[in-house]
């Protein structure tokens, strides 16, 4: 019979145990956040810079888009892609100007225009987020802009600062970070290639170098950029100014829809300047300051980033227009709503792929992407190629949303080299019998559960100027069957071959076979997989491929010097433009000699001259013809003879609402809503403890130990008396020192 | 002891130059400061100004070891090694490649390598102790045999595979703690009790081994024989006699790596999103910051040099023969 304070004791286990069954053990967020309006997501790399003129990678973005806020944007429903205005009142039009200065009505050709000028109005009443750099005495002195040692010490992060302030933006705030492009120390990404454009940006830059050697001496002095003068980005009045290009780059408002145009008070530059707070990593590149819907209230790069709906955002409305379907998906259900209509957005480091999945499963992150792993697991793919989603994640109500992303990864070849390279017909024919054979279609489906499109083209779905079906394939590796794209034979491939001079694959003078060398940066056993089977294309060809694995570093000096053969590269697009793929096959924008992004080292005059035409054009049928004609050349030539557009996929749990993928805009966040009610409830019903198992394994263990205990009683208790069995020192409870 | 620690710590001295040296070696014969500058200005539109430009800023633009322009001991003075290196032992880190301050990264992120290290250690010390006391209470018997036989399968197993099923198990199936994350205050708990259970099991296989063996070779002693012959009980003899003499062995494993908890581990810090030092230095190799590489290589020694002497300190505790 079981006494009382046991049969109690027993009570209270079961009911601690019932009590924290209600409510989820592996919640891993704070009690008492499940109701509230907060976004749960992750980052798997640690953001390098969050200052707006250095920033570029996608990563950063994540957090730079929300808080900083250029004059432009990306309408977020419409496709194709437009611009709208941000800050500024309106996207305005160029104003074009030949040599003399002279204004040149509609649309003049590049070679006329010798100035451009956009004159941009922001609109009035917009503020900054609370930020001590603003924060002044009742004598309108700044608090926090010559902190001294005393100071200093009680200071660890921007939040210990006890008083913020803000101001109104004003448009010397643009000017101001333009200006920040050419600053030495900043190291901007865009500088050398802006120079080119912005009048003077290049002339500031070396102004900023010498002014910075003469104040090398003093850590704490702060150079402001307010009395140096650029000619390409001027004030007008408080809330206008104007930048002013050299030539015609009709291109350049998709750049001030990025955060390397987004303004940056000279208040936040003299605050971040300080020698203190730069040591204790306080500085401009790790707290944002802006005008966006949100703020940056913790930073710590190295375990969580926590973004709090700014106070003073000045408002916007969810649009009331969008793509054709987007009424009927439900995304403008909440038209003309204020954003953002998220509080609080936690992004958590994540750097292992295993605990995000199971995260998102448990419903602890409200969206994910799909990696190999887990792909099986939640996505099916039909026949066809049509993904959708396996019953267990439709059964939690877990929706899929599907893009090909306006980024193409390709295959080509170095056109200096001697046998690979060059115009003649037998090199060109060569390269197309390497297209053929490389069966993208096949590795797309082996290596990335079929999420990616085979290349037709520079262009990618989603780009003005990609054409669908039978006129978008090329026409040198597909055939149209069927209604599809379906790729020529191999024997298409040996028959070109052969006319390249390389019947079965062996040189026709001298006999020798031919060897391919393919330089690329894979890392990690995955990608011997892809090696195995890239040596595999080559060989339906009888040509052998050397692969020449290297880091990223060593294959950047073989593309500049131009000793690579063949190769595999990417490029992702910075804005919607066709101008902007095109480039990478532009002549003087080679690789070797001139350093450009053309790491193919194509040149071809008709697509050069072409190029030079079409990317000043406006959209219309006119630059389509161009084009056309551009792809063709490409195709022909074969500079870039294999590659992909890879499709992302997204899964967002029911409670995730107006979802649409966006792969120009960075600063969607604001358009998102989530159902924190919904979400809870899903928590606690996902994630209810199991503690049987548990109950069992401590059962067995204490049954284990019984024996034992049992044992060592015993021989405790014993009389000495009992015989030995064997006489070891080193016996143990029956040994040698029982006798 | 005083003048031991005196001539130990001066002992330091060349073999910090030396690791400082060799550091720096392997790292710029691996990356050349243009792999540096190209890396970190990123993949798009970089220009070699861009990339001299960087350089001259982050002090990588003089030769590497030997300044041939300069004059006098500016031939050495004016180059990476010594302007990378003075300032390492005064125990200033300097800036990382993206500017920001290294000593004060390190400080942020002992905290979390602690949370995990320091239970682990001490849960592991008493788990694997008690664990190896028990076999080798019952050696020669079939709780001995099965006991090593379980050990060595345990650290056959690889620490990912525990890490990987712990979460399985006790995360995704029971549901009872978080897969992974980090908090501060006593709201790390949760977070720190799954890599503490997982680091406890991956390492018992071994602990236990390597205990029993320590215990059984105090055993066989004569002291311990005296100790029974008093009629002392088996406990007392095992916990008050063997532990205590095995004591010297046990410090010689335990306190030299007690400073080397700072560092943090790799694998467990990244599966379970523990802010710790465990990545930083090869997130830093990844991205050739070789402030970072430096600043970690040469705290590392720093740590590894202060154990050895904690260890030989502690002798003296255990061991009144010991003298230093």
């Amino acid at each position: 019979m079981v006494c009382r304070p046991v049969r109690l004791a027993w009570l209270l286990i079961f009911l601690t145990l019932y009590g924290c069954a209600k409510t989820p053990l592996n919640n891993p967020y704070p009690k008492g956040e499940g109701n509230e309006n907060i976004l749960y997501s992750v980052f798997s790399e640690r953001p390098k810079h969050l200052d707006p003129a250095q920033s570029y990678s996608s990563n950063e973005i994540t957090f730079t888009g929300q808080i900083y806020e250029p004059p432009f944007q990306y309408h977020y429903l419409k496709r194709p892609y437009a611009l709208i205005p941000l800050t500024a009142k309106q996207v305005p039009s160029p104003v074009y100007l030949d040599a003399e200065g002279n204004g040149l009505a509609g649309d003049p050709p590049s070679e006329a225009v010798a100035w451009s000028h956009y004159d941009i109005e922001i609109q009035q009443g917009i503020r900054y987020q609370p930020h001590p750099a603003f924060a002044q005495d009742a004598e309108s002195r700044f608090l926090y802009h010559d902190l001294n040692e005393d100071a200093l010490g009680r200071i660890e992060t921007l939040g210990d600062f006890p008083e913020t302030g803000t101001r109104e933006l004003i448009a010397e705030d643009y000017v101001y970070q333009i200006k920040r492009l050419a600053h030495p120390k900043i190291h901007s990404p865009i500088y050398g290639f802006m120079s080119a454009y912005i009048v003077g940006l290049g002339e500031l830059g070396a102004a900023l170098q010498e002014a910075i050697q003469n104040l090398a001496a003093d850590k704490n002095a702060f150079l402001d950029l307010r009395e140096f003068s650029l000619p390409g980005a001027e004030v007008i009045d408080r809330y206008r100014y104007r930048i002013k290009l050299k030539g015609k780059y009709p291109q350049f408002p998709y750049w001030l829809a990025m955060p390397f145009f987004a303004p940056i008070p000279h208040e936040a530059d003299r605050f971040y300047s300080q020698a203190g707070l730069m040591k204790k990593n306080i500085t401009l590149d790790w707290y944002p300051i802006g005008t966006g819907p949100y703020m940056l209230t913790v930073n710590n790069p190295n375990r969580q980033m926590v973004m709090l709906r700014n106070p003073n955002f000045h408002g916007e409305a969810y649009p009331d227009e969008g793509a054709p379907g987007d009424a009927k998906a439900g995304l403008l259900a909440d038209a003309g709503k204020p954003l953002p209509f998220i509080d609080k957005v936690v992004f958590s480091l994540e750097k292992e792929g295993i605990p995000v999945w199971n995260k998102f499963l448990q419903g602890y992150y409200d969206s994910a992407g799909i990696s190999s792993d887990s792909f099986d697991q939640a996505v099916r793919l039909s026949s066809g190629g049509d993904a959708a989603l396996t019953e267990e994640m439709s059964g939690k109500g877990i929706s899929l949303l599907t893009s090909t992303a306006t980024t193409t990864f390709y295959m080509a070849v170095n056109m200096l080299d001697p046998v690979l390279g060059g115009y003649t017909e037998s090199a060109r024919k060569l390269r197309q019998a390497l297209a053929i054979a490389i069966d993208q279609e096949e590795s797309i489906a082996i290596f990335r559960n079929g999420r990616g499109i085979a290349m037709q083209g520079p262009l990618p779905p989603g780009i003005f100027g990609y054409r669908e079906g039978k006129e978008g394939i090329n026409p040198w590796v597909y055939d149209w069957i069927d209604e599809q794209p379906k790729r020529k034979p191999i024997e298409a491939a040996r028959q070109l071959l052969a006319e390249a001079g390389y019947p079965g694959g062996r040189e026709l003078k001298s006999g020798k076979p031919l060897v391919i060398h393919f330089d690329t940066t894979g890392t990690g056993p995955e990608v011997k997989a892809n090696f195995d089977w890239m040596r595999k294309q080559f060989e339906k060809l009888q040509i052998q491929l050397v692969v020449r694995n290297t880091d990223y570093n060593r294959f950047q000096d073989k593309m500049l010097k131009g000793t690579a053969q063949l190769f595999q590269w990417g490029w992702n697009a910075d804005y919607p433009d066709p101008e902007n793929f095109f480039f990478l096959l532009y002549g003087p924008n080679a690789k070797v000699g001139k350093n450009g992004e053309n790491p193919a080292n194509y040149a071809n005059p008709r697509f050069d001259a072409l190029f030079d035409q079409m990317k000043s054009m406006e959209n219309g049928p006119l630059r389509q013809t161009l084009i056309d004609e551009m792809v063709q050349i490409v195709r022909d030539d074969a500079p870039w003879i294999s590659g992909f557009h890879p499709k992302q996929f997204g899964l967002y749990h029911a409670w995730y609402g107006n979802t649409k993928p966006n792969l120009m805009a960075n600063n969607t966040l604001k358009y998102t809503k989530v159902d924190p009610l919904l979400r809870e409830a899903k928590r606690r019903e996902w994630n209810r403890p199991q503690w049987g198992p548990l109950v069992v394994l401590g059962t067995l263990l204490v049954l284990g130990t019984v024996p034992a205990i049992t044992s060592y009683r015993r021989k405790e208790r014993g009389d000495g008396r009992a015989p030995l069995k064997k006489s070891s020192s080193t016996k143990g409870p029956g040994g040698d020192f029982s006798c | 002891m005083l003048s031991y620690i005196i001539r130990r710590i001066a002992y330091a001295i060349p073999i910090l130059i030396g690791v400082n040296l060799l550091t720096f070696l392997l790292f710029f014969v691996v990356n050349t400061p243009d792999d540096m500058a190209r890396l970190h200005l990123g993949m798009k539109r970089v220009t070699p100004e861009a990339m001299e430009k960087w350089k001259a800023d982050h002090g990588y633009d003089k030769p590497i070891a030997f300044n041939p322009a300069a004059e006098g001991m500016a031939k050495f003075t004016h180059t990476i090694f010594y302007e990378k290196s003075i300032r390492l032992f005064l125990f200033d880190f300097g800036r990382a490649d993206d500017g920001r301050n290294i000593g004060a990264d390190i400080r942020q992120r002992m905290g979390p390598s602690l949370a995990i290290a320091v239970p682990g250690l001490i849960v592991g010390l008493l788990v694997n102790i008690t664990a190896a006391m028990l076999i080798a209470f019952f050696r020669a018997t079939y709780i001995d045999a099965y006991g090593v036989v379980l050990a060595v399968a345990m650290m056959s197993i690889s620490s990912l595979f525990y890490i990987i099923g712990g979460q399985f198990i006790f995360s995704k199936t029971l549901r009872l703690v978080p897969i992974s994350g980090y908090d501060t205050g006593w709201d790390a708990i949760k977070f720190i009790v799954l890599p503490v259970v997982v680091g406890l099991i991956s390492g018992v296989g071994s602990g236990m081994r390597w205990y029993r063996t320590i215990f059984l070779e105090e055993i066989g002693k004569d002291y311990v024989r005296s100790a029974r012959a008093k009629g002392l009980s088996e406990l007392a003899v095992l916990f008050s006699h063997v532990l205590r003499n095995a004591l010297v062995p046990i410090l010689t494993g335990v306190v030299v790596v007690i400073p080397l908890l700072f560092m943090g581990s790799l694998i467990t810090e990244s599966f379970f999103s523990i802010p710790g030092l465990g990545s930083y230095t090869i997130d830093a190799i990844n991205s050739q910051d070789f402030g970072i590489v430096r600043a970690m290589v040469f705290l590392g020694s720093v740590l590894y040099i202060v154990g050895l002497i904690l260890t030989d300190i502690s002798y003296t505790w255990v061991d009144p023969r010991v003298r230093l």
